[in-house]
């Protein structure tokens, strides 16, 4: 069984004056241990379906119907009791800016400390001890000096260093990491998601990788969703992904890539912008943008199917799959 | 820290200059001292004779630097009305007020953070609406208003506190008389404390609730939730910490502030503090007792203002104290 399955999730906002979709009967697993990667532009649900699987979202957004289950257990209908044991501890989230996610207040140590006591019956000796240890896997100098500084004494890359060391404080079986590098310098970018990747494998962690870059995904994960306007619409082994995208926007995002394109000419890009949320256009929501748009695409949504080793959720992949002649666009 | 102390107290030698200046220029505008030491019997040769004496025909800067120099020596000018020197007579009001100042701010202390705090948590809570609507309804009634109607209501209606004065007060170490030795005092003490806190209490309230709603959506707050972190806790350690950093501010001000308005609240409780000395002061034009009180008072402004900010750079780690004198 599947450590996390997530079946039908449909997330809605509350607005003033409508009802958002942001998350559209979206369905995923993951197996215990491995590593996905969810790709989409900005707004394309990737970071409310990481808040969601967490039971962090907050009004006006509410899960309008599906089921997030981990281990069996359904994080949608759970008690506030239960789903405060299983955060942080089953399961922990790595936020996207570490400028502002840890408590400007609190020294490092007391915010390692308290999230061990929150979920552990430990001396704050013991607590302190197991956090050394921690900040010690993620290469922190020095550690004993760090528990007892504030977070504006250290710089972006330790902070995050820190997140990370928090969120394995206490060996979850799946870490959520939302853009974890996105606020960081480029140069720091790489350290950090080799430092993830590293103590995922070690410690047989399972993790959901929630970016925009298909260069980082390919090298972390696994397995890939690749979202837009609310919706999966490619999922599949990460390999099989980047090598060989059937949907037009997989094609779209890969061909974009810098290095599909020769130096000295203009990179290429998918025309037009992710539709927003409130104005989703009927049919296929990336119709608009797509070069093979037919009138069934302007009427109706595709379904996501099994191709082989993918799902896809395209007319024009149905229509070649079964058998319909359409000249290899892709590179 | 030394450096940052050296800065902080020339900071505060600045105003105390300025207040000063200012105080000492009121003087010239309050009418003729003569009048008020003399009376309207003596010649005019006399009253030009005692002008001269006292120093009256000097230039405005000479005169300055003299009552400046003896100032500084810890003389304001002698009362007319008492024949004492001015700061003997406001030192002896002094533990009145404060300890006026004290109970207020106890209250707007012990009720703001819990009011503030209830009320930012559960924002759509019946008991939050009442608080948010009775604390419009402080900020709009004036101190004298609330503080008579409590009287009315308390002290006449009902006789369960007196209505004026301090009652029995109890000298401690010689020289300070307080309120809080007998029960007697302590019943007088309870309807002024309230009419002071009253203006105060609503805006804290407002301010602690509006503060820590934002804090609330901060990421950090959103990340303490993630990590399984108790609500008890991620309220009054994660949120409240934040929320009071920026209410330290202004209510190391408000104090100050507090010390003002007791001239009302004490004048409606006859309590015999500085701020009703103050109005009779006017009253009597008594000149130096006037000065007097405004540079004692603007004396306490800077000295808790000083004060609050080093409590802020203790609390806020990211105000670095030892750093901030260079």
């Amino acid at each position: 069984m599947s450590l996390l399955s997530v079946r039908d999730l449909t997330v809605k906002f509350a607005m003033r004056d409508e009802t958002v979709t942001a998350l559209n009967g979206i369905s995923f697993d993951v197996a215990k241990g491995e590593r996905l990667g969810i790709v989409g532009e900005s707004g394309a649900g990737k970071s409310i379906t990481g808040f969601s699987l967490m039971n962090l979202i907050s009004r006006p957004g509410y899960v309008d119907r599906g089921e997030i289950l981990l281990d069996g257990e359904d994080v949608v209908k759970m008690s506030d009791k239960r789903l405060r044991e299983l955060r942080g501890d089953k399961m922990s989230m790595i936020f996207q800016d570490p400028m502002v996610t840890l408590n400007p207040v609190l020294t490092i140590g007391q915010q390692m400390v308290e999230t061990l006591l929150a979920h552990r019956k430990l001396s704050r000796e013991e607590a302190r001890q197991i956090s050394i240890v921690k900040l010690r896997e993620v290469y922190i100098p020095s550690p004993e000096e760090r528990l007892d500084q504030y977070p504006h004494e250290l710089s972006g890359g330790m902070r995050q260093r820190i997140i990370i060391a928090i969120a394995l404080l206490l060996d979850p079986q799946l870490i959520i990491a939302d853009e974890p590098t996105t606020a960081l310098d480029v140069t720091i970018q790489a350290d950090i998601m080799e430092l993830l990747l590293e103590l995922c494998q070690s410690n047989k962690v399972g993790l959901i990788l929630i970016t925009h870059d298909l260069g980082v995904v390919s090298q972390m994960t696994e397995r890939t969703l690749v979202m837009y306007a609310g919706r999966i619409i490619e999922a599949g082994r990460t390999r099989e992904i980047i090598n060989d995208p059937q949907h037009p926007y997989t094609q779209g995002l890969i061909n974009a890539l810098p290095q599909q394109t020769l130096p000295g000419h203009k990179l290429r890009q998918i025309p037009g912008n992710m539709p927003s949320l409130t104005n989703i256009p009927p049919g296929c929501p990336f119709n608009p943008r797509c070069e093979f748009a037919t009138d069934l695409c302007r009427t109706h949504i595709p379904e996501i199917a099994r191709y082989g080793d993918v799902e896809v959720a395209c007319h024009e992949v149905a229509r070649l799959q079964a058998g319909g002649d359409r000249q290899e666009q892709s590179a | 820290m030394f450096a940052y102390l050296v800065k902080r107290v020339f900071q505060a030698i600045a105003v105390m200059f300025v207040i000063s200046l200012i105080a000492f220029a009121i003087q010239g505008n309050l009418g003729d001292p003569l009048r008020e030491l003399v009376g309207q019997s003596v010649s005019e040769e006399v009253r030009q004779q005692l002008r001269d004496e006292l120093g009256l025909n000097d230039s405005f800067m000479v005169q300055y630097l003299r009552f400046a120099g003896n100032a500084l020596q810890g003389d304001l000018g002698t009362s007319y009305f008492f024949k004492e020197p001015a700061l003997d007579v406001i030192l002896k009001k002094l533990p009145a007020t404060l300890e006026l100042v004290l109970g207020a701010t106890v209250i707007i202390i012990g009720l703001s953070v819990p009011l503030g705090v209830f009320t930012a948590i559960k924002p759509d809570a019946f008991l939050s609406r009442i608080i948010m609507g009775l604390s419009i309804i402080g900020i709009s009634v004036p101190v004298f208003l609330t503080a008579i109607l409590m009287i009315f209501v308390f002290s006449v209606e009902y006789g369960w506190f007196p209505s004026f004065g301090r009652g029995d007060v109890v000298q401690v170490w010689g020289y300070w008389e307080t309120n809080f030795a007998t029960f007697d005092g302590w019943m007088h003490i309870i309807l002024p404390s309230i009419a002071l806190a009253s203006i105060m209490l609503p805006l804290f309230v407002r301010l602690i609730r509006a503060e820590m709603m934002e804090v609330l959506q901060s990421e950090y707050v959103k990340y303490a939730v993630a990590k399984g972190i108790k609500p008890r806790r991620i309220y009054f350690v994660h949120a409240l910490k934040n929320t009071l950093l920026p209410v330290i501010t202004v209510g190391g001000v408000q104090i100050g502030t507090m010390v003002a308005y007791t001239i009302l609240t004490e004048t409606v409780f006859q309590w015999p503090g500085m701020g009703f000395m103050f109005l009779e002061a006017v009253n009597r034009v008594d000149t130096p007792l006037i000065v007097a009180y405004l540079i004692v008072v603007g004396f306490i402004f800077v000295v808790t203002n000083t004060i609050v900010d080093l409590i802020y750079g203790l609390v806020n780690p990211t105000v670095n104290l030892a750093r901030m004198g260079a």
